[in-house]
């Protein structure tokens, strides 16, 4: 039986925290043509970049929010007050030495352990809009991976990073993805060249510490052909009162035979707008999974999705989310068959508490004259109390004979008799649902990284307290 | 038997010139008319974008074409009375054509004397008043169709109210048919069955077209209630000819301990969208929702639906299966919803598309919302073909695959078909499938 004293480690205080905010670069509130030309600016964009920046812009302005099906929360951001950029005056570092203290304090109170930053094969960490701190271990370098923030990417590797950048997500795939790409900083750039099996996961840490100022990095993954790279990804913020937006775009991209694996675990503070746009590309025989993790935020929207464009493409999603009071998790998965014999697969578990709405939505795409594709989705949500809500909307489109799709979810909470058993050898009722909520999601939590996994256990817990008796 | 004719001449004239006045009504009912033909000119034409229309063909919807039904000469109203055959034997039976009622079988006066009435819309408005306006179109169309619902209620003329009282047991079922007549003509049924306590009723509706290449355009409402401990039977056989649009809005209340089933069966029309709504408003309310689609050439088929939990203890299961050749296209867009406060439901959806041809398409959309707890909801959707292993065992028995393939595919429907445990209307479904596969 697993102990209490584990879980009372971590408090819900743990992202209640900020530092005196020294930013030497803002561009002010509101979004005009002039935040852009600013953004630029300060970033030294190329002539093209500054042309996407105008673009982004000019389709967000022109979009309508996706209040029609979305969430009428969406209205309560107000895109005046925003600050859309904003960097702490510092560069890039190569070492842990050169991180101002007040930056590694902030780590510290993340829980980021000692030894952890040993096993990492390389951090980008992103403090505000600038990436902080950037090291890549030399195992990595020495293979020819290159990671680093997207700014530096797109400076110093343009031929790569021109070649892909926009091309999953273009500019006008939705408000966001058009917001994101009129101003978007920080964010990482990896390339793993053809055959390199990065072998330690990259990860990277992303702080939000200034109020009103919304998060747009922007991450592209390139696996050449035969490559493999897992990408880890965590949030945590501290609380403020008003909103902030966070609206990152993440493009993967697996050419043949590779593999690509991106976790993310998002916990922000309960005021956040998290709007991302994640689509990874397989080419044949490729693989693309999203392991997503949904916690905190005031709303999620992110659908993970894969477009199967080569023959024998794999997609996966794997996804756990958890609506506490005063949250909607609006999460899901898009899966796009474009090639014969693709396959794709969605696990999808949410638990609302208090409440909380969790809400899975879901596309499956099968086009016209495609053989042997196959999908299975499964959904399943855990009520734990009489006021939580959840909700499933699937769209399942599949043309001509050959291929097999599936789709089943479920709905239920834990069982009065399980409750009852577990009290009987001496649990109270809230360690007792504690370990029922985290039976619902073992089978999915086993599949993470180990870490993650313990990391990801505590922080459900911490969520459960209070929310039974 | 007792023939029924109207008096006034029904020129043909275009549909969206908006409501006769000539029709013998009551003025209140004119005047609900007119309000609802300015709602219809009011509400926005159904996009795309619409969530209810996703994936809808709404291009099909232009109703510029279709007029209202002339008369019918006598060797017309011959015709179609002598093509009218359904189930053997019926305990009622109403015969429109172009929404005029042409013939009426009566129930027996053992029915009559225990009080069901059984008889035209626009005589129970005036004979009926009370019950007729507590439950016409007293339920809202909330599953898309609400610009179709007023066109439905501003033109409606005609339709079967049904009333069955406390206690009262009907065991055969009552039958109605609604045919089309002529080119681009028009239609509103519309059938109102009210079940009193501990009631219990059949109705099976069969949609037809006269001629079975002409366009025409069928927009019926029905307004189905389950009294407590009732247990109502719907049964729709929609066969219009394969230019008509149809649109059809189904409304069930299932109050406490009642049991309501409905079973629709779509082989006819161009574009034919069915939309129901089964609210479950009282503790131990069950309602089952089947359909069956047989979808070929270019038909499609859009299937809206809402399971409505709104109080505690009550169940419901849906069972849509689809199977699709040629171009066909079938959309199911289905919600379970379980409204604050309706704790311990039980719900149960799924959708199953056997796809026969590689330029067909299925879309699903089974959705849940979950507002209560202690609730058991489960959904499921798959879509594939037939299996080989199946097909190769028949094949190895003798029989060729053209016919191995329809036995799979009868098979595959008749297990919702069987649900309804009424082997006459069984057969009749089941010869309507046979009849579309020789198509």
């Amino acid at each position: 039986m697993k102990t209490q004293t584990k879980a009372v480690d971590i408090n819900r205080s743990i992202g209640d925290f900020f530092y005196p905010e020294a930013h030497v670069r803002d561009a002010g509130a509101g979004l005009s043509e002039r935040t852009i030309e600013y953004i630029s600016d300060v970033k030294e964009d190329p002539d093209w970049v500054r042309e996407f920046r105008r673009r982004g812009l000019k389709t967000f302005l022109e979009k309508p929010l996706p209040t029609h099906w979305a969430s009428k929360d969406l209205e309560a951001i107000d895109f005046d007050k925003i600050r859309y950029y904003l960097a702490p005056g510092t560069e890039a570092k190569r070492s842990w030495e050169e991180v101002p203290d007040d930056i590694k304090r902030t780590f510290e109170r993340l829980g980021i352990p000692e030894q952890e930053r040993k096993f990492l094969a390389g951090v980008e960490a992103q403090f505000d809009s600038e990436a902080v701190y950037s090291n890549i271990k030399k195992a990595v370098g020495e293979q020819g991976v290159i990671f680093v923030g997207s700014t530096e990417g797109l400076k110093n590797y343009p031929e790569i990073f021109r070649k892909w950048f926009g091309k999953v997500i273009p500019i006008a795939d939705n408000k966001f993805s058009a917001l994101n790409s009129a101003v978007f900083s920080g964010g990482s750039f990896i390339y793993v060249p053809p055959g390199v099996k990065v072998k330690h996961p990259l990860q990277a840490y992303f702080r939000i510490n200034a109020e009103n100022f919304g998060q747009f990095e922007r991450t592209l993954i390139i696996a050449d052909e035969g490559a493999e790279v897992t990408y880890m990804e965590g949030c945590t913020a501290p609380k403020f009162n008003t909103p902030t937006l966070h609206s990152a775009v993440v493009e993967l991209i697996a050419l043949k035979g590779a593999k690509i694996q991106y976790i993310t675990v998002q916990n922000w503070a309960s005021n956040v707008f998290n709007l991302v746009t994640k689509r990874g590309l397989a080419q044949e025989n490729a693989e693309v999974k999203w392991i997503d993790c949904n916690i905190g935020s005031r709303l999620t929207m992110k659908y993970p999705s894969v477009i199967m464009k080569g023959r024998k493409a794999r997609g996966e999603v794997l996804s756990i989310a958890l609506a506490n009071d005063g949250q909607h998790q609006d999460t899901g998965a898009k899966m796009i068959h474009a090639a014969d014999e693709t396959t794709s697969n969605i696990v999808s578990k949410s638990i609302s508490i208090g409440k909380g709405r969790a809400t899975y939505r879901g596309l499956v795409h099968v086009p016209k004259h495609l053989k042997h594709c196959k999908n299975n989705t499964e959904c399943d949500a855990l009520l734990i109390n009489a006021t939580s809500r959840t909700d499933t909307y699937p769209a399942i489109t599949v043309r001509g004979t050959g291929n097999a799709v599936q789709h089943e979810a479920s709905v239920s909470q834990v069982s009065a008799e399980q409750i009852f058993y577990m009290q009987q050898r001496g649990l109270s009722e809230a360690q007792a649902m504690s370990l029922s909520v985290n039976g619902f999601v073992n089978d999915l939590v086993r599949q993470f990284p180990m870490e993650y996994s313990v990391e990801l256990k505590r922080l459900i817990e911490l969520e459960m307290e209070g929310s039974v008796g | 038997m007792s023939l029924v004719t109207h008096e006034e001449l029904k020129q043909p004239s275009p549909l969206l010139s908006g409501p006769a006045e000539l029709r013998e009504l009551p003025e209140w009912f004119h005047d609900q008319q007119r309000a609802a033909w300015k709602q219809f000119e009011s509400l926005p034409k159904p996009t795309r974008k619409d969530q209810a229309w996703r994936f809808s063909n709404v291009a099909l919807l232009d109703l510029a074409p279709f007029k209202f039904g002339g008369t019918l000469s006598e060797e017309e109203r011959t015709a179609i009375l002598e093509r009218s055959r359904g189930l053997d034997e019926v305990a009622g039976r109403m015969i429109f054509a172009g929404d005029e009622l042409i013939e009426r079988d009566v129930i027996s006066d053992q029915l009559k004397k225990r009080g069901v009435i059984f008889q035209s819309l626009e005589r129970a408005m005036v004979e009926h008043t009370e019950l007729f306006r507590k439950h016409f179109m007293s339920q809202p169309t909330i599953l898309g169709s609400a610009k179709f619902a007023a066109l439905h209620q501003a033109l409606v003329s005609s339709g079967t109210f049904l009333y069955v009282p406390r206690g009262v047991e009907i065991e055969q079922p009552i039958e109605i048919f609604h045919w089309l007549n002529g080119e681009n003509a028009s239609v509103f049924p519309h059938l109102l069955l009210v079940t009193d306590e501990l009631a219990k009723v059949t109705v099976i509706e069969h949609f037809r077209s006269v001629n079975e290449h002409a366009p025409g355009f069928a927009c019926g409402v029905n307004d189905l209630v389950a009294g407590p401990g009732a247990k109502v039977t719907y049964v729709c056989a929609q066969n219009w000819a394969e230019n008509v649009v149809a649109l059809q809005m189904n409304s069930t209340v299932v109050d406490h301990d009642a049991s309501a089933m409905s079973l629709n069966l779509h082989v006819g029309s161009r574009y034919s969208r069915f939309e129901s709504l089964s609210r479950l408003i009282g503790e131990g309310g069950r309602s089952d929702l089947l359909a069956v689609a047989v979808a070929k050439h270019q038909q499609e088929f859009d299937a809206r639906t809402l399971q409505d939990h709104i109080s505690p203890h009550t169940a419901s299961d849906l069972l849509y299966k689809n199977a699709l050749d040629d171009r066909a296209r079938t959309i199911f867009g289905g919600l379970i919803r379980v409204e604050p406060h309706a704790h311990f439901t039980d719900a149960y959806q799924k959708v199953r598309n056997l796809l026969l041809s590689d330029d067909a398409e299925a879309n699903s959309m089974p959705g849940l919302e979950i507002l209560a707890d202690n609730v058991r909801c489960t959904h499921g959707a798959t879509s594939g073909q037939i299996d080989e292993d199946e097909l190769f065992y028949l094949r190895t028995r003798g029989i060729p695959v053209s016919v191995a393939q329809r036995l799979i595919v009868t098979g595959f429907l008749d297990e919702v078909i069987q649900r309804l445990n009424h082997p006459a209307i069984a057969d009749h479904l089941n010869r309507l499938i046979e009849e579309k596969f020789a198509t």
